[in-house]
């Protein structure tokens, strides 16, 4: 990040990238009705204009060798010390997202023209789509934490106005709340990490930042990890800030698909590699970017084993594959490659995931209980080839995607070489294998078996404005891995960023690491078989089960936690504040109030309307002043 | 054989319009058809006050002392004459209104004729208008003028009389609830004659003690030790005089009765105006006569400020007529804007100068535009300024709630309004002086003083209307520009008080 140049030619439009979704989103909301006919048509195509940008950028910036180009748009804030100055900065890393962003938001927004076909909020989902993209892409085009920031609170707003979208449901403005709140705790991680940088560097901007931290103390750069990790925690859903992302499903699938899966909740990975120069230097904070990583994967992967929710086992599936990239990112620099990889395969293959479940949900009149499902394979055709696909790549089959860059992750963890890295590699292992036991059980109960749909159901395939969006997604689960790692690797790509690739010594040969992978997951469809595939799958769930399904069934109690340990205690506060202030407070607040009142009255007495009264008193007063005025001139 | 005294003639335009216009006023009285006086009587009121205004940009950087002494022509002069001519033009407009009442003015036909007399009750419903008001008022103009330019006590004094004349005449001029209007005019005159003995005795002492009545003269008596017993005492009793002048609390006690009774556009000319040019006065005697001994008026000053603050702000809770209320915050401010006096420090080295020219600019546009809202809401027995009215009007007439909203929040002090700007100010020109015991009363005050204000506001959105609560008329032509301007002005001297604070702090200096 040392050099930057000025952005000329097609990289100096870079804020159209912005512009376009937001433009889109302020005419779908201020045109109101009179749009309704073609704003999702304007809403698909401003991000499709982005990302065809975005292509002509990433292209421009290659051919710069990927020196990255500083964008300056206008003075944001400027008081005092702080001067702010709104820019861009679009580099090899941010280049991949947006490219990501635009790219799976685009086949999202064809895909949705179909999906809400029939919803009579259609045009409100399409702005508020485009106003997620807008934010998403300034989060990753800022070219300070500032901007970031706002960025970070724009798809945050966007989170919550979708996932509430159906806000009439209960269940879907509850979840919206809690996404917000839990969203909330990390946000503050987050401002007070900019604040610590300002009050310390007196700057906000990447450059400056990354510049002049090496001169902070220690301590202070690890506080701001650390707290820069809350903030990521809270919108990548990591422990212990995961419990919002699973009750976030109640958003439309599309939404579950683009924003809960693909990128938003990858911008806490995208905020710990961006801030790898702060993180490079403490060792602390890169120890519990790790251990969060692989307690998230191993929770999510848990969670996910026991839900029957198609959805929820998904969400879980990703709150756990975060996990791997988080995993791979506090690895330092031998894994924010990897990361970034499994990022990037992972928003191809779980937004495919998605938009499959989504139309499964489709041909299904919305039901999400897999126990429901099942045998849906030949009614349902493409939905089923596209979604094994995705599955597939997601348990790492070899030579599809998640098997190149899972792999790698795992690998960086064992290249440690402690005794940390083999406990790291063993716990990312066993989470394939779980990943591998509870994506077979989600394929079985869906479109095998016995078919245990409800009275009336005709399952019918998605049409093609739905299909074709899924199949190019299926092509990304293919090959991405493939291209990221092999073919044109993303480790080059990123040089600029990261550095030059490492060529690490391997602890273990990767073809092992590889077998031992495969042969895990394998265990784990094959386990999946027997205990699922082979038996009835009972239409209702069953009461009795062992101790740990229920604790699966409950997430591990990780809302239990945090009723426990933060809401009861927050109310007990409430309540205890709220007491204080009705009788403290307002008592002397009342009190005082009265008194003034009641010498009001009194006072007010004196006003007879009489001028004589008048005339007495102002005689007083003028006695008074002139005896005062002797008296200070004599004394 | 005497020698015509130098006058120059250019400085003193401003005035001589406004005098020129009130003197032409007569004559049209007198010779222009009943039909075209109204026209006639407002437009040339409008020239005269406009001119000044004009005049006194025109002149803008002017010092010096004219006419043997007796006038000076200098910035604060001129920035406040600028204040008092723009409020007075406003004024006049809001006298020129004919929508609002059905009887066509607000002022009495014939106010010689006997309220509740047959002839009275004849003439009540004659939509016939009375023009006498317009010179009238352009006098009391030109006498707030020549109040703040005067470099003499004895011009000071006339200066006090030609303004004070015509206004207890104007506040009895009512055309509803007559007897009430009369009565303010009969005791602001009575209490009004009492506080210029005061200052005429005072001026006596003075010229005993110092020689002279100029103000550079007595300034030589004052030195730095106050020149004696004497002139102290004429100090003191000078002080009793503008104070009554400027509603500060002891003095204060006439102006509730006066600002309800009176009709309402002239209590608006009183509230906004007749404070301008009190403080104008004020400034001038206690910095360019007594400045060099601060310390004599100091504690005098320091007192009056609190007492007025305190008075105006815990009297303005019970008050439940909009007109009194609003006369005690007209006491509460002058209390704060003592605050800025205290501010000038010794010999003038503060900034208290300008902080109280902007503050009276400010405070004089925002309650202009309170009183100007109070016309508009009306019954049938004229204006409704009883609060019980006021209820749920919100919701009858947004603009006129929001409007009243914004004057009552600038009143209050709150940020982004003239109001604040002036707050802010006179008290960081008072903590610049130490003074900072006096802004923690004045702050504390002002909390007090926001409750009434704010208590409006909650009760135009928040309260169910009455049943038969009163209408709001809508504004002809002149209240709606008065309306306009000082909303606009309220807002602009809140959110870009630059232009107009660097001005007031160019102009920050006496001259003489």
């Amino acid at each position: 990040m040392s050099e930057t140049l000025p952005a000329d030619g097609l990289l100096g439009w870079s804020w159209l990238l912005i512009a376009l979704p937001l433009a889109g989103a302020a005419v779908l909301l201020l045109g109101g009705r009179r749009t309704d006919r073609w704003g999702h048509l304007l809403g698909t195509a401003t991000v499709g204009a982005a990302f065809l940008l975005a292509l002509l950028c990433t292209v421009q910036l290659a051919g710069q060798d990927g020196t990255p180009a500083d964008v300056e748009l206008f003075t944001f804030i400027a008081t005092g010390e702080l001067d702010v100055t709104a820019g861009l900065l679009f580099d090899p890393l941010s280049a991949v997202f947006v490219l990501l962003i635009t790219g799976v938001g685009s086949l999202i927004h064809v895909y949705s023209i179909g999906y809400m076909a029939h919803d009579p909020g259609r045009r409100r989902f399409f702005a508020y789509l485009n106003l997620f993209v807008a934010a998403m892409l300034l989060l990753v085009l800022g070219n300070s934490f500032v901007a970031l920031y706002v960025g970070w609170e724009g798809v945050g707003l966007a989170s919550y106005l979708l996932i509430a979208f159906w806000y009439t449901r209960p269940g879907a403005a509850t979840a919206a709340k809690k996404a917000f709140i839990m969203n909330r705790v990390g946000d503050v991680g987050l401002a007070l990490a900019i604040f610590i940088m300002f009050a310390q560097l007196g700057t906000t901007s990447y450059a400056g930042v990354f510049g002049s931290v090496g001169t902070l103390a220690g301590g202070t750069i690890t506080a701001i990890g650390l707290l820069l990790l809350l903030g990521a925690c809270g919108k990548s859903g990591q422990f212990p800030l995961q419990a919002w992302l699973p009750d976030a499903m109640e958003g439309p699938t599309p939404v579950s698909a683009l924003i809960h899966a693909a990128t938003m909740v990858t911008a806490g990975v995208y905020l710990i590699a961006r801030s790898a120069p702060i993180y490079d230097l403490t060792p602390t904070a890169r120890a519990v970017v790790l251990a969060v990583g692989a307690l998230t994967l191993l929770i999510g992967a848990i969670a996910g084993c026991a839900y029957d929710d198609i959805k929820k086992v998904l969400a879980y599936s990703t709150v756990s594959q975060i996990g791997y990239m988080f995993l791979a990112v506090g690895l330092g620099p031998a894994g924010y490659v990897a990361g970034l990889a499994h990022l990037l395969t992972h928003g191809f293959f779980k937004a495919g995931l998605f938009l499959g479940a989504g139309s499964v949900m489709h041909a299904m009149d919305d039901q999400v209980d897999m126990r429901r499902f099942g045998g849906l394979w030949n009614k349902l055709p493409v939905t089923f080839a596209t979604f094994g696909l995705g599955y597939l790549a997601l348990i790492g089959f070899p030579f599809l995607s998640g098997y190149y860059t899972k792999d790698a992750i795992i690998e960086a963890a064992f290249d440690r070489a402690d005794v940390w890295g083999w406990l790291l590699g063993g716990v990312a292992i066993l989470g394939a294998g779980l990943t591998a036991f509870y994506m077979t059980r989600l394929m079985l109960m869906t479109f095998f078996g016995r078919r245990r749909w409800t009275e009336g159901q005709h399952p019918h395939e998605a049409p093609a404005v739905m299909t074709v969006p899924m199949i190019l997604l299926a092509l990304g689960s293919i090959g991405a891995g493939f291209v990221l790692v092999v073919a044109t690797p993303l480790a080059d790509w990123l040089e600029p960023v990261f550095g030059p690739p490492e060529e690490a010594a391997h602890a273990i040969p990767p073809v092992v690491v590889a077998a031992i992978v495969t042969g895990v997951a394998a265990i784990g469809v094959l386990a999946a078989w027997l205990f699922v595939g082979r038996r009835e799958v009972p239409v209702t769930a069953p009461v009795r089960v062992s101790p740990v399904t229920r604790a699966a069934r409950h997430a591990l109690y990780a809302d239990a936690v945090n009723e426990s340990l933060f809401m009861r205690p927050g109310q007990w506060l409430t309540r205890a504040l709220v007491w204080v202030d009705n009788r403290g407070v307002d008592g002397a607040v009342n009190g005082l109030a009265a008194g003034l009142g009641g010498s009001s009255s009194r006072l007010g007495r004196a006003q007879t309307g009489f001028v004589r009264t008048y005339a007495l008193g102002m005689l007083g007063g003028a006695v008074v002043v002139a005896g005062a005025l002797l008296a200070v001139t004599a004394g | 054989m005497i020698e015509a005294p130098d006058i120059s003639w250019g400085a003193l335009a401003p005035l001589l319009l406004v005098f020129g216009a009130a003197c032409a006023g007569i004559l049209v009285e007198a010779f222009v058809p009943r039909a075209l006086r109204h026209p006639v009587q407002v437009g040339l009121a409008l020239v005269g006050t406009l001119g000044a205004l004009a005049a006194t940009v025109l002149l803008a950087g002017t010092r010096e002392v004219t006419a043997v002494g007796a006038l000076a022509v200098d910035g604060p002069a001129l920035f406040l004459q600028a204040t008092i001519a723009g409020l007075g033009a406003l004024s006049v407009l809001l006298f020129a209104e004919r929508a609002l009442d059905p009887a066509r003015s607000a002022f009495v036909v014939s106010a010689a004729v006997p309220a509740g007399s047959p002839r009275d009750r004849e003439l009540a419903t004659v939509p016939q208008v009375q023009t006498e008001v317009y010179p009238l008022a352009t006098f009391a103009i030109g006498g707030m003028m020549l109040f703040v330019a005067s470099n003499d006590l004895l011009v000071m004094f006339v200066a006090l009389e030609v303004l004070s004349l015509p206004l207890y005449l104007i506040s009895g001029l009512a055309r509803r609830r007559r007897l009430l209007s009369q009565e303010a005019a009969v005791k602001y005159f009575l209490l009004g004659a009492f506080a210029s003995a005061f200052f005429l005795y005072g001026l006596a002492l003075v010229y005993g003690a110092a020689g002279s009545v100029r103000l550079s003269e007595v300034r030589e008596a004052v030195g730095t030790d106050g020149g004696g017993a004497l002139l102290v005492l004429g100090l003191a009793l000078l002080v009793v005089g503008l104070l009554f002048k400027a509603s500060v609390a002891p003095f204060h006690t006439w102006t509730p009765d006066v600002y309800q009774g009176a009709p309402t556009a002239v209590t608006a000319f009183m509230a906004a105006c007749t404070k301008v040019a009190a403080f104008g006065a004020i400034l001038r005697l206690l910095y360019v006569a007594f400045g060099t001994a601060e310390w004599t008026w100091r504690p005098l000053v320091y007192a009056a400020a609190i007492v007025s603050m305190v008075v105006g702000a815990v009297l303005g809770l019970t008050q439940t007529d909009l007109k009194r209320m609003l006369a005690y915050s007209s006491v509460a401010h002058a209390g704060f804007l003592l605050t800025g006096v205290i501010g000038l420090g010794a010999a003038g080295t503060g900034s208290g100068l300008p902080a109280t020219m902007f503050y009276l600019l400010a405070y004089g546009i925002t309650t202009l535009g309170a009183f100007a809202v109070l016309t508009l809401v009306r019954d049938g027995d004229g204006e409704a300024s009883h609060l019980s009215q006021w209820a749920g009007l919100g919701a009858r007439s947004p603009v006129t709630a929001a409007v009243m909203t914004l004057f009552l929040l600038a009143l209050a002090g709150i940020p982004l309004t003239a109001g604040f700007t002036g707050k802010f100010a006179v008290f960081r020109a008072a903590i610049e002086q130490g003074a900072w015991p006096l802004t923690v009363v004045a702050l504390l005050a002002s909390a007090v003083a926001a409750f009434f204000y704010l208590r409006v506001v909650v009760l135009m959105y928040f309260s169910e209307p009455v049943a038969d609560g009163p209408t709001v008329g809508v504004p002809g032509v002149p209240t709606t520009l008065v309306l306009a301007v000082t909303a606009t002005a309220t807002v602009a001297l809140g959110v870009l008080p630059g232009a107009v604070l660097d001005l007031a702090e160019r102009a920050a200096i006496f001259v003489g």
